[in-house]
């Protein structure tokens, strides 16, 4: 679009192009400002119990890291819940994707409208809800429910980012693998994962993302158990220490690692 | 001049010391589309020899795709029998029978290279290393890619990924190779070249071909024999020349090159024709074997590079009609002349260009258009 205005080389066009770069900087700025603030004040040498006014700058708090723990603790449940929930998720949106995606089935209509469902039901009422369901089913609560209750929220995402690359896989690719020898296990082993690999790993990161970040449907299944998120919060009222900023940061920096592998890897191989 | 009945006869000739390869044994496929049922093959019969160039050759939606599709084994025939070199294979699914298909779109595995896409049949049998290496090798220097083993599909040209595929398939030595549309997505001048090779491929590896076309000088110049299909029905079965020049069915005769259909009553049958009246003067010789009886009403055929267009009458033993010229268009090395016979019909007519470039006739000229006896064909069923 860009090009084209600029191709043009009209007056309206090179303002047209000015405003989309000046607008194109704006939500970069405003989008990465909370994040900058959040790595910034992990090197804040803070004398008080807050946090926020800056200081001067120290790597403290990174040697200091593990030194709360009650928190080091919280940290290491979010990982574990985190990964456990990944891994669930991304097993059974996957199927569930290339179910809905590939096959007409009684209940198609139903399961696609359920999954439109689990995207827009707010946090707060799935909280609830899964809660009475622990409850009544006299579920202990703990990893073990944080972990089913992130799968649910979680699973929609996976199965749309699965399905719509099954949908926009040319069914010939499969023909083609079946005719020349494979079998079933072959065929989805070896020409059907691969095709809709990048949907399968956008749908794991994002359903890690959610799970490590979520706090409102945590703190109803949560039971005894805190996450990084449910300590932060309960951490509010004291001032939080440096060492969320830290673990935040390195957090942050581990996503952007893998997004920036996986954009590297299917430019690569597309 | 070649007699047409020749090409039947040796196609006649060439069945009995053959082996078949592919029978078909009136398949027929129905779907269910909303509640109605959607008659794709209604009973096709085929026997394909082993070595055979064979097409499927007929318009959009009358069936070809799926015709082959049941060779593959990819859709269960709603009835009828399956048959490869002998055995009925109507339920084996298609990983286990022993054709290879060559799809519309190519169907290359894009995360794999073009040594992966190739190996890909022959991994699967699990035939070992040394042998994939060579044979992969082998039949790509066949299809003129070596070199190119690294390449990912996508940055190969619409050529080049067709060769992939056929090399794919042909590297397994299926007993047949089922080819579907393979040049639709080229370019004209590629297509000609396509078609060149594959000939070529096709005489160098022995392996029969079944090739699906809705391209009539395709199926014309690559084919040993071609069945005609319209609305889920073969129409004709028989070899180009024979199919070209005895068109069995007014379809065929349409479908096929352009061809002229006039109608007539039998107004008399001697020894070796049976006439057709048109008019005063006007009379069309039919070969009495393949005419109706005396007093019925016929359709014949006759190709527009058959006929001569004069000013006069000629005084022959042919086929003679008069009419006038609505229509003149000069086509490089042909003029094509459309006249309105009096009774109302047009027909069209092909005429060699003459060394000084003029026409016989113009528009609005009254002409007589003849032919021999033996290029009008009476149709069957009409
Ligand atoms: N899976 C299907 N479900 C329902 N109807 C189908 C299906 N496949 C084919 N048909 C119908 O069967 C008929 C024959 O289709 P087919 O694909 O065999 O035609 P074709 O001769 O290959 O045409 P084309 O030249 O356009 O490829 C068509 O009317 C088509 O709509
Ligand atoms: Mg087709």
């Amino acid at each position: 679009m860009t090009t084209v205005a600029r191709k043009a080389g009209t007056g309206r066009g090179r303002l047209g192009d000015r405003l989309l770069h000046a607008y194109t900087w704006l939500i970069i700025v405003w989008l990465s400002t909370p994040i900058a603030v959040m790595i910034l004040f992990g090197f804040n040498d803070r004398k008080s119990r807050s946090n926020t006014s800056w200081q001067g700058f120290t790597l403290e708090w990174y040697r200091r890291l593990f030194e709360i723990d009650g928190l080091t603790q919280a940290l290491i449940n979010s990982l574990l819940i985190a990964v456990a929930a990944t891994v669930l998720t991304t097993v059974i949106g996957t199927l569930l994707g290339l179910a809905l995606g590939r096959y007409r089935f009684r209940g198609r209509g139903i399961s696609n409208f359920l999954i439109f469902t689990a995207i827009s039901t707010p946090e707060l009422v799935m909280g609830a809800s899964l809660l009475s369901l622990f409850v009544s089913g006299n579920l202990q609560r703990g990893h073990a429910t944080i972990v089913i209750a992130h799968v649910l929220f979680a699973l929609a995402f996976v199965t749309v980012t699965v399905r719509a690359r099954v949908v926009g896989l040319d069914p010939s690719l499969e023909e083609a693998a079946r005719d020349l020898g494979a079998s079933t296990w072959d065929t989805f082993r070896l020409v059907t994962l691969p095709a809709i690999m990048p949907g399968v790993v956008a749908g794991g990161l994002l359903a890690f993302a959610l799970s490590i970040d979520d706090y409102v449907v945590t703190s109803f299944v949560n039971g005894s158990t805190s996450t990084f998120p449910l300590w932060i919060v309960g951490s509010v009222k004291v001032g939080i220490p440096p060492q969320v900023n830290v673990m935040g940061t390195l957090i942050f920096a581990l996503g952007a690692a893998l997004a920036i592998v996986n954009a590297v890897a299917s430019r690569r191989k597309a | 001049m070649v007699k047409p009945q020749v090409a039947g006869a040796v196609t006649a000739n060439a069945r009995v010391d053959r082996t078949s390869a592919i029978e078909l044994v009136d398949v027929a496929k129905e779907y269910t589309v909303h509640g109605e049922v959607v008659h794709a093959v209604k009973g096709v019969s085929l026997d394909i020899a082993e070595g055979e160039f064979f097409s499927l050759l007929g318009p959009s939606g009358c069936g070809k795709t799926t015709t082959m599709r049941m060779i593959a084994g990819f859709e269960d025939p709603t009835r009828g029998v399956v048959r490869l070199y002998g055995q009925d294979v109507t339920d084996v699914p298609p990983n286990r029978r022993d054709v290879n298909m060559v799809f519309q779109s190519y169907a290359l595995f894009p995360h794999m290279n073009v040594w992966e896409n190739v190996a890909f049949g022959l991994k699967r049998r699990k035939v070992a290393a040394q042998e994939i290496k060579t044979r992969v090798g082998e039949i790509l220097e066949v299809v003129g890619l070596t070199g190119r083993e690294k390449r990912r599909p996508r940055e190969m040209s619409g050529g080049q990924q067709q060769r992939v595929a056929l090399a794919r398939a042909l590297v397994n030595r299926p007993r047949a190779l089922l080819l579907d549309e393979p040049l639709g997505a080229l370019d004209l001048k590629l297509r000609h070249t396509m078609q060149i090779e594959l000939k070529r491929i096709q005489r160098e590896v022995g392996i029969t071909f079944v090739y699906v076309t809705h391209d009539q000088s395709e199926a014309l110049t690559m084919s040993d024999r071609i069945a005609v299909m319209n609305d889920g029905v073969v129409e004709q079965l028989a070899g180009p020349r024979e199919i070209y020049e005895q068109p069995a069915t007014a379809f065929v005769a349409g479908f096929i090159g352009t061809s002229n259909l006039i109608n007539g009553t039998v107004s008399a049958v001697d020894g070796a024709h049976a006439v057709l009246s048109l008019g005063s003067d006007d009379r069309i010789l039919i070969p009495s074997g393949s005419a109706p009886g005396q007093g019925e009403a016929a359709v014949i055929t006759v190709r527009p590079e058959k006929i001569t267009i004069a000013r006069q009458r000629r005084d022959q033993e042919v086929s003679q009609v008069r009419g006038t010229v609505s229509e003149v268009v000069y086509l490089g090395t042909y003029n094509s002349y459309v006249v309105t016979l009096d009774g109302g019909a047009e027909v069209t007519v092909f005429e060699q260009n003459a060394m000084d470039g003029t026409s016989t006739a113009e528009r609005g000229d009254s002409v007589w258009l003849s032919w021999r006896p033996q290029h009008s064909y009476a149709l069957r069923g009409a």
